[in-house]
């Protein structure tokens, strides 16, 4: 029963509130699910009739088949982190979920861009397209279709930067994120 | 064997002793083995009805209720009962029957969607694709139902997989690794709750459900009485407390007492233990005990902080850490003279502000009137449900429960026509006691057709029907923030209450009399069988005091 470190008297007012505060920040979840009928329906539901806004979804299979991976991204300005966590808790299909720490994480999406290059333009955005190491997949006369891998960042600034060519159409994953390092994410 | 004979060893093995439900296409496979199961089966009259009676029977036994419905109309007349539980936290297994797997998605004859339907109301659903699924899913839905945070699981059967023939073997774990409750309580957080506890100069205790379901009353006497701690419950803590003792200030919330109101909104910490701070608790949320630092226990962790911060928060189960507060506590030596001026206080409020009504001066039973009459009439010894709306606030102020699981209603969802079956279910769990439902003329005509179920098994319950003739609560609002226009709220003279219950195989009386009601009251007890009683009260008598929704428990009225 002994614990160190609690203080013999303790006044009410140097207590805080522990938890419910708005972190201001994006936040990637990576959440294990086992790999069964419904469990994203159960997931998405949770976050619509509680008002959370998923900015990115990714759901993938892991190295364990029986389980698959969720990689979620949400605003931290508008939602209290652990108030969603606890609700994904309560899942009874969701087994672990890490609030992954932006500095100990890789985050990656991949993004597909096509883009009108006509003749002079064509050569601008090529160029354009191997300073962000994208790739070239798809080429007609009139346009490109562009391969991009990074983090969401990267991929936006690209999109602003390609965005006065022509951007016909654009599809992106969502990031899916893993912990550096050793550690499980 | 088949799917739904191990169905059947499943529930036995579950210690089922009675389910409630209506046969139909889906689950004829299952009726058909409850030929002869030997398990207890009620034919309700309609699914809603069933399922609220294994909530009143879960609520009254705090075992897990079971109630059985066929697919489509059959699943979805469940949805009120199954939200209804949710809401409230009851522990109860709902099995449907779903069209057989060759016509799911094919908008089949009474086909519907119920694990999607019941999706944003379960603690969680089983979809059986492979009958070998059935016994395993069956004892993991009971061992969610029950645990934890108790709650409503859906076990959702097609019709082809049920009759199907599987190789059973009785079933001795569960394994849901993404399901582990914490029940034990960190240690160092309830010593840190002990000392705010004994620094505390105006504390209170606010007690809800969690503490009845935690099967904690004992444990909340304990801690209470280790100093002279006030303590409250919410509409679903009524009984975790006994509304007799001295350091009880009543109910709490938009039709609490004054002293309990008050008491939340000058408190400087206040203890929640297994409540959750709904908005007929906290009235406006920004000056909702504007003074107050919060412990608050509770076995959900998603509860804690949700609506209110918790300064000292404590996960975990009421009965295994009330005990440990009340030792750490009393190891601190706390100095209980402190918490005079406190009381001194809340006594002022207490005196000035009772529960008060003006009595009639002739013969017309007033309310309020009616329910000391009925308590007077059972000794307070009774289970009591209710259903929703004026006669639901005034029994919960009038009938000091003296024990849990004695007040049975529906506090989250507000249902009505939740009480005459919810009584019904109680009454088979706890066929020694005495079991009145207090109802309201409109709600009880929601799930009457119960009465034909009470009749035919002869499950005596007593319904006392608050005769007024409105939809009361709708016109007390309309009466004070609609400027009286009264909007359909009028029901008349309809049905008539003791014809109808002669109908139904039940006894009708009809009672008017304030001078002779508890009398008669006593006479409707003694009266063998389902007996409902037709109590006309005065025609508009308002609910107070109140909070106006939405304002903070200072600005109380009435």
């Amino acid at each position: 029963m002994g614990e160190p470190a609690t203080k013999e008297v303790l006044s009410l007012d140097e207590l805080e509130a522990v938890s419910g505060l708005r972190t201001g920040r994006k936040h990637i979840l990576s959440i294990l699910v086992e790999n069964k009928p419904g469990v994203l329906t159960r997931i998405a539901g949770l976050f619509a009739r509680r008002g959370f806004n998923i900015d990115t979804l990714a759901v993938g299979p892991t190295d364990d088949e029986r389980l698959s991976r969720i990689t979620l991204t949400l605003d931290g300005a508008l939602h209290p982190i652990d108030q969603v966590t606890k609700q994904l808790h309560k899942l009874v299909n969701v087994l672990k979920i890490r609030d992954l720490e932006p500095r100990e994480t890789l985050a990656r999406e991949l993004a597909m861009f096509k883009v009108s290059a006509d003749g002079a333009s064509r050569a601008e955005v090529m160029q354009l397209c191997e300073i962000f190491r994208g790739k070239v997949v798809d080429v007609t006369k009139r346009s490109l279709v562009i391969e991009l891998t990074g983090t969401c960042e990267k991929v936006d600034a690209f999109e602003q930067l390609v965005r006065p060519f022509g951007l016909i159409e654009m599809a992106r994953t969502g990031e899916i994120a893993i912990a550096r390092g050793r550690s499980e994410t | 064997m088949r799917a739904v004979d191990a169905l059947m060893e499943c529930l036995k093995a579950e210690g089922v002793d009675v389910v409630f439900g209506l046969p139909g296409g889906a689950n004829l496979p299952t009726y058909d083995a409850f030929y002869d199961a030997g398990i207890r089966h009620i034919l309700v009259r309609h699914e809603a009805g069933g399922g609220h009676a294994a909530e009143g029977y879960a609520k009254a036994t705090g075992k897990v209720g079971v109630a059985l419905a066929t697919s489509g109309p059959g699943a979805t007349n469940l949805i009120t009962p199954i939200c209804d539980a949710m809401m409230d936290s009851v522990p109860v297994v709902f099995i449907t029957g779903q069209v057989r797997t060759e016509l799911l998605g094919t908008d089949g004859f009474q086909e519907a969607d119920m694990i999607g339907i019941s999706m944003p109301i379960v603690k969680h659903s089983f979809m059986i694709q492979d009958p070998l699924e059935i016994p395993r899913s069956i004892h993991e839905a009971f061992h969610l139902a029950r645990t934890g945070r108790p709650g409503p699981v859906v076990v959702d059967i097609p019709q082809d997989l049920s009759r199907a023939d599987i190789p059973y073997e009785p079933v001795s774990d569960v394994r849901l690794p993404g399901y582990q409750p914490t029940t034990e309580g960190n240690q160092k957080q309830i010593r840190i709750a002990a000392k705010a506890l004994a620094n505390a100069r105006r504390p209170i205790i606010y007690a809800g459900g969690g503490v009845v379901a935690s099967g904690a009353a004992a444990e909340l006497t304990e801690l209470a009485t280790c100093d002279r701690f006030p303590v409250t419950c919410t509409v679903m803590g009524l009984g975790g407390f006994p509304g007799t003792h001295e350091q009880w200030l009543g109910m709490l919330g938009m039709h609490g007492t004054r002293a309990a109101n008050y008491a939340m909104d000058e408190a400087d910490l206040i203890c929640a233990i297994g409540a959750r701070f709904d908005d007929r608790v906290t009235g406006k949320l920004s000056e909702f005990a504007p003074r107050a630092k919060f412990i608050h226990i509770d076995i959900d962790p998603a509860e804690i902080s949700k609506n209110v911060p918790a300064h000292i928060p404590i996960v975990g189960d009421a009965k295994n850490i009330l005990p440990r507060l009340t030792a750490e506590y009393r190891a601190l030596g706390a100095d209980p003279g402190r918490l005079e001026e406190w009381w001194s206080r809340i006594r002022v409020w207490q005196e000035r502000h009772p529960l008060r009504y003006e009595d009639s001066t002739d013969s017309e039973i007033k309310p309020q009137f009616m329910i000391q009459a009925l308590y007077e009439a059972t000794g307070g010894e009774a289970i009591v449900s209710s259903d929703v709306g004026q006669h639901q606030m005034w029994a919960a102020q009038y009938y000091n429960f003296p024990r849990p699981r004695r007040w049975i209603n529906s506090g989250g969802l507000g249902t009505m026509g939740f009480g005459l079956p919810a009584a019904m279910g109680a009454k088979v769990g706890c066929p020694d006691q005495t079991v009145v439902c207090i109802a309201g003329d409109g709600s009880v005509q929601m799930n009457m057709q119960e009465l034909a179920t009470c009749s035919q098994e002869g499950i005596a319950i007593k319904v006392f029907i608050m005769n007024n003739g409105y939809l009361g609560m709708v016109r007390q609002w309309q009466e004070l923030f609609w400027d009286k226009r009264y909007s359909q709220v009028d029901m008349g003279q309809w049905p008539d209450f003791v014809k109808l219950a002669e109908a139904y195989g039940a006894t009708g009386l009809r009672l008017d009399d304030k001078h002779t009601l508890v009398s008669d009251m006593k006479e409707a007890l003694a009266t063998d069988g389902p007996v409902l009683v037709d109590v006309r009260v005065t025609r508009e008598e308002n609910t107070y005091p109140m909070i106006p929704a939405g304002q903070p428990a200072r600005n109380m009225v009435g």
